[in-house]
């Protein structure tokens, strides 16, 4: 099945995309759905009344047919260039909803009856709380649960990761999607959604942009652009009678161009472009935004909650020293230490036997002929082991041991004592190995902080943002963790209800809280935070609690969201500044032209030299369509957005964009004039 | 131009900027009702008053409540100086005998009174009785600047409190600021203009003997030209000086004579030019140091003075570059600085104060919504009379009036954090607290009311015979003189370009809704705003928000002020003063 990740290789160009783009921008000129628009609407409004006039003017012969089909002709362009963006956006979003939709296709699904036994029935039929048995090289038919069985499941079709995954019942991986397939033995589903409203389809509407809504941000700076766009209507609107006055009154064409040249459409055309190309930059990374508002929210975010494992350090503890008593070699001690450890499957038990063989050249051995009792972890006794040939072999906690060899009248030599609490306080579990009850010495687990965290934790505290770690451990090891991989805080022996005040706390100051989960006990903090990452590995509960849904089940990716959230701000506020400051060059490229018949002296603030006042009006008219496409790219791909702190920022910004966008015009604006008069497409050009 | 004219200018700025902290620290502690040096005396009367008036002053409002009370009182008092004027013949204190006031002009002025605006369209020594100038006039000189004031204040809270559904109560900021800042300094204030010359007296108006008499053609009531000879000339007198500081403190602008503050008798020394010109900028410049240190933000507060600085000595340099350029059309008349003269357009200016100092007012009464005058703007040269237009335009914030430069400016504050602050990737935060949907269009809709209501009058007025036949000059400059009318009621500043004759039933009808306008529409918002924002949540500041102090911020708020501002009036003036100086230069006057 193909890789929705594909959309990545992409360009912004794609024929395919475009074609329908162009379609689409047609489609939009529909008043109902311009309206949704202010500024873009007055624009339509603007060219509706230019093709009047041209009509008129073209019926009595009257006026200047050309520059007035010009200037008509530039306006449909300039509304038609925003819906083209518009449209582009939203087509990369539906390339992505057809590969998905692939995958949602009618499968048959084997339901149970009260009776046990199996009935063949469409997938569409399967209703919540319905239990379906899925046989490997079968699609699993819906969401659900697994309740019974392990199985392996392929999730490309949702993922894009090629490698299965084990599901099974109990604990938090038991989630299974609709339209994955299982590759290995048999699992018994429970149905937890009814057909139309599973992740599938709720991920095709999210990426098609069907149930999208304006975030509370994009809401306010609409208002914003429609407050600027009534200032400037009413700006030309009474610009007419002072021009009365002075005894030079302005035909239609000039004053709607005045008009179109002065409201922010560069912002307007693009701004719901904008919003669109940001969802889809998470997408691309593989993580689903149940809404906009959680995008945006993501560039607010001032805590980072991310627990310890498997987001900070590698999954699990790894044994990487052994501390063996005074009268006990350290290869003793590692054999010990292996044979303890030949039964135990947990990835420190296997990070021991590694250990004895890489650093002691311990290798498997034969136990058989030993008659080995292997002795698994219990809760009870909190050791496991082996019994052979009367050799009672024993690892376990501290406290457990020192227990045990008590029974005997036996007790954990002074000097073992040290190097335990030694390794407590550098962050490490240590476990203590025994022989028949004698210790032989002590084993070091510790965390491994992945590689680069640091750094990343430093740029995010350059942006303003505290990172905090998550733990279950005692404070004393999250201490020592919690410096080794440079975050701000931690919260230590942290059950699920002290994150959940935690979020609380930190959000009665005002805060944004950001947090990853997966089991179903973080669901109600995943729900409190301010945007809360549930990983697809995860529960049902957790996924529905989240706002956003990251397939890769990659907990750093965390810090990805937030800077995708910020870029996807930056670039909003970046062209509107640039949007507003464009006006400046505007004006002096329409106001003497509209005026220099009546008064040569308004010449003086002509100071691009225009030509013409007619290819002055019309080459402001064309570059404030043409920068619609021009910067269509940047909306897509969105600003750039760097580490650092607010102030340095801002003056990058506004000196790019702002700055930037008053100059940018006045040579925009004189290239298109000389290439008007090369052309001779105004009077007095030829 | 000459260096003791910018050296005074320097010297100007320079007092300003060492006042403001003291003042802005006073004003503080009034309002926070911490303890102050005039407690001793002003604490029995301030509790006598709430005990008299019913007043609670434990209670705090919301922002509708002030807003509400707040109308309420100003409607009251607008009433009852409508009353007055319209009575004024039977009530004493009015030696001269004058005569009631038209219903027009009673209403016209009695708005201009009550907004802060002062805008005169009679001349009050033939028209307003002495207990008109007092009880009516003065009065509001006092409220109308206590209301702005508390008002300010009242947002400031918004803006400094978090979680919180009050804003402080109306009675309570009014009647501080009434007994600890408004009496004690215009009493100082008043004495030390009486020792400069000012007049103070209840007495009729003098008579003096002429030494030569003069003879003056008059038309008389046949419509023949009668010729007369005078030998007396009446001068008018009053109690002057009283009325004079609140007019410059309290940033209202209205003088008790019609020549204003040019007036021998109402500012007749350079040093009382000088104070007068501080009493102006004094509150509106310690309110910036207020705004900081309410908010813990005294940097913020620094940066807001500072882009007003800027403003401000952008504006007095273009004007005493205009004013001292001189007139091109003038070839051959000596127009250089000499011993003998100040050289430069000296029409319509005062000798005593010459061109530096009649720029320096002009700049200062514009910027600030004050509007009185010590030298005629319809005179200046077209440029140096577009740069009190435009600071008018610009929304009174360059200091602006007392309190309402305060508010007037963070609307620009919130418009300038919105626009940018999305650029640091955060959504918008003024202070710790998210700017969202609802202070966006309340900011934009007090933008969008002061300008659509000066462009729409202006736009009605050029175009119709009423507003036409009042213009004194035709082109240009007519234009400006009807833009002058409405910019100055709507930015309640009440200057004016003095050729327009606005005592007419259209300008009195207009203009007073445009002072209406100006005034209360333009505030309710921002006191919307002021409320939200104290209802909000406020998150501590980190490396990630948008910074609010310091030099990147000045500029950005200068920027934002003179794009949203000058953008929407640029087209007008380009057929305005603009084109009034170019066709000037190019040999055309008007």
């Amino acid at each position: 099945m193909d890789r929705p990740a594909q959309v990545k290789s992409k360009s912004l160009a794609d024929a395919k995309i475009m074609k329908v783009a162009i379609v689409d921008s047609f489609r939009k000129l529909n008043p109902r759905t311009m309206v949704k628009n202010p500024v873009m609407f007055v624009v339509e409004v603007g060219a509706v009344l230019t093709s009047i006039q041209l009509v008129r003017d073209a019926m009595h012969h009257s006026g200047e047919f050309v520059f007035g089909l010009q200037i008509t002709l530039w306006l449909w362009f300039t509304v038609l260039f925003a819906n083209f963006a518009e449209a582009m956006a939203e087509g990369r979003g539906k390339a992505q909803a057809e590969t998905l939709r692939k995958a949602r296709a009618e499968t048959d699904a084997r339901r149970v009856r009260a009776d046990g036994t199996t009935e063949v029935v469409p997938s569409s039929k399967l209703r919540t709380g319905d239990q379906v048995l899925v046989a490997a090289g079968e699609f699993v038919p819906g969401d659900g649960e697994v309740v019974e069985g392990v199985a392996s499941v392929d999730e490309s079709a949702i993922t894009g990761e090629s490698a299965p995954v084990i599901r099974e019942s109990g604990g938090d991986r038991s989630a299974v999607t609709g339209g994955t397939r299982v590759l290995s033995d048999e699992i018994r589903v429970k149905i937890t959604s009814n057909p139309g409203e599973t992740f599938l389809d709720r991920m095709i509407a999210l990426v098609e942009g069907a149930s999208r809504q304006k975030t509370p941000n994009e809401i306010a700076l609409n208002i914003l652009l429609a407050g600027l766009t009534i200032i400037f209507l009413m700006a030309v609107v009474t610009l007419q009678p002072f021009a009365l006055y002075s005894g030079a009154p302005q035909t239609i064409f000039v004053l709607v161009s005045l008009l179109v040249c002065l409201i922010p459409t560069t912002i307007g055309g693009l701004l719901s472009a904008i919003g669109i190309a940001g969802m889809d930059r998470l997408i691309q990374r593989n993580v689903i935004a149940m809404s906009g508002r959680a995008v945006e929210a993501s560039g607010d975010v001032d805590v980072l909650l991310l627990d310890k494992t498997g987001t900070i350090t590698l999954g699990n503890r790894q044994a990487t020293s052994l501390h063996s008593c005074p009268n006990v070699t350290e290869v003793d001690l590692a054999s010990a230490a292996q044979l303890a450890s030949f039964a135990d499957e947990t990835p420190e038990g296997r990070s021991i036997v590694v250990l004895a063989k890489e650093k002691y050249g311990l290798r498997g051995r034969e136990l058989a002929p030993h008659n080995p009792i292997f002795i698994p972890f219990s809760a009870q006794t909190r050791m496991s082991g082996v019994d052979m040939d009367g050799t009672e072999i024993r690892k376990g906690a501290p406290e457990a041991i020192d227990k045990y060899v008590a029974e005997k009248g036996q007790v954990v030599p002074p000097e073992i004592k040290d190097i335990v609490r030694e390794i407590a306080n550098a962050g490490g579990t240590p476990l203590l190995v025994t022989q028949n009850r004698h210790v032989l010495g002590a084993i070091a687990l510790t965390d491994i902080v992945k590689g680069g965290m640091r750094e990343r934790f430093e740029h995010l505290r350059a942006m303003g943002i505290r990172t905090m770690m998550i733990t279950g451990d005692n404070p004393l090891t999250a201490a020592a963790i919690a410096r080794q991989a440079g975050v701000d805080d931690f919260l230590a022996e942290a059950k699920p209800e002290d994150k959940m005040a935690l979020i609380k706390r930190e959000q009665a100051k005002g805060k944004l809280v950001a947090m990853t989960g997966d089991g179903t006990n973080d669901a109600p903090a995943l729900a409190q935070a301010d945007v809360g990452v549930a990983m697809n590995t995860g529960t049902q509960a957790a996924k529905e609690a989240g706002n956003m849904v990251d397939l890769d089940s990659n907990p750093t990716k965390l810090i990805e969201i937030v800077e995708i959230g910020k870029q996807l701000l930056i670039t909003r506020g970046a062209l509107t500044t640039f949007s507003v400051a464009n006006d400046v060059a505007k004006y002096f490229a329409i106001i003497p032209a509209m005026f220099a018949a009546a008064f040569p002296q308004l010449e003086v603030l002509n100071v691009m030299h225009l030509r013409t006042p007619e290819s002055a009006i019309l080459s402001a008219v064309i570059f404030n369509a043409l920068i619609i496409i021009a910067l269509i790219p940047l909306a897509l791909r969105g600003v750039r957005y760097r580490p650092v702190g607010a102030a340095a920022l801002l003056r990058q910004n506004l000196l790019i964009y702002g700055l930037g966008g008053v100059v940018a015009p006045f040579l925009g604006i004189k290239l298109i004039d000389m290439a008007i008069t090369y052309l001779h497409l105004a009077k007095g050009t030829l | 131009m000459t260096a003791n004219g910018w050296f005074q200018i320097g010297l100007y700025a320079l007092v300003l900027f060492l006042i403001t902290k003291p003042i802005g620290v006073f004003l503080t502690r009034v309002f926070e009702r911490e303890k102050t040096f005039l407690d001793f005396a002003l604490r029995p009367v301030e509790r006598l008053i709430y005990r008299l008036c019913g007043v609670d002053e434990g209670k705090e409002m919301r922002w509708t409540e002030y807003g509400t009370t707040m109308l309420v009182f100003s409607g009251v008092s607008l009433v009852l100086l409508y009353l007055i004027e319209r009575v004024q013949h039977w009530l004493p204190w009015n030696p001269q005998k004058l005569a009631n006031v038209t219903p027009d002009l009673a209403w016209n002025t009695a708005v201009s009174f009550t907004t802060n605006t002062n805008w005169q369209a009679y001349t009050p020594e033939t028209t307003m009785s002495y207990l008109t100038q007092m009880a009516g006039l003065a009065y509001h000189n006092f409220a109308s600047a206590a209301v702005g004031i508390a008002l300010a204040i009242a947002v400031i809270r918004g803006v400094s409190r978090h979680e919180s559904k009050t804003i402080g109560n109306f009675w309570v900021d009014l009647t501080r600021c009434f007994l600890w800042v408004l009496l004690p300094v215009c009493l100082i204030g008043s004495m030390v203009l009486i020792s400069q010359g000012v007049v103070q007296t209840l007495k009729p108006y003098a008579t003096a003997q002429l030494i030569e008499p003069q003879t003056v053609q008059t038309q008389g009531a046949d419509g023949k030209t009668v010729t007369q000879t005078v030998t007396q000339q009446v001068i008018a007198v009053g109690p002057v000086a009283s009325q004079e500081a609140i007019k410059m403190f309290g940033t209202n602008g209205g003088g008790f004579f019609y020549a204003n503050s040019s007036h021998p008798y109402e500012n007749p020394t350079p040093f009382s030019n000088f104070f007068q010109m501080l009493l102006i900028f004094a509150v509106p410049s310690g309110l910036t140091y207020t705004l900081g240190r309410m908010t813990r933000s005294q940097g913020h507060g620094w940066a807001v003075w500072s882009a007003m600085l800027a403003l401000f000595l952008v504006g007095v340099s273009a004007a005493y570059w205009a004013e001292a350029r001189g007139n091109p059309q003038l070839a051959g008349v000596d127009q250089h600085v000499s011993a003998m003269h100040s050289g430069g357009n000296m029409e319509g200016k005062e000798v005593r104060f010459g061109i530096a100092n009649s720029a320096l007012f002009a700049t200062i009464t514009t910027d600030a919504s004050c509007g009185a005058v010590n030298s005629m703007h319809d005179s200046y040269t077209p440029l140096g009379g577009m740069i009190p237009l435009v600071n008018i335009m610009l929304g009174e914030i360059i200091f602006g009036g007392v309190g309402s430069g305060l508010y007037g400016v963070l609307v620009f504050v919130i418009l300038a954090v919105f626009i940018a602050g999305l650029m640091v990737g955060r959504t918008p935060e003024y202070l710790g607290k998210k700017i969202e949907a609802f202070d966006v269009k309340m900011a934009m809709l007090s933008v969008l009311i002061s300008s659509l209501t000066i462009l729409v009058f202006a736009a009605i007025a050029v175009v119709a015979k009423f507003g036409t036949s009042s213009i004194s000059n035709p082109g240009p400059h007519g234009l400006s003189q009807i833009l002058y009318a409405y910019t100055s009621s709507v930015g309640n500043n009440g200057s004016a370009f003095g050729g327009l004759n606005a005592n007419t039933l259209w300008y009195n009808a207009s203009t007073a809704i445009a002072m209406l306008l100006g005034r209360f529409f333009v505030v309710i918002p921002i006191l919307a705003i002021a409320g939200n924002l104290a209802r909000k949540k406020m998150a501590p500041a980190s490396l990630g928000t948008f910074p609010v102090t310091g030099p990147l911020f000045t500029i950005l708020l200068i920027s934002t002020i003179l794009i949203v501002g000058a953008l929407t009036f640029f087209p007008a003036l380009s057929l305005g003063p603009i084109l009034e100086h170019l066709l000037m230069n190019a040999g055309k006057a008007f």
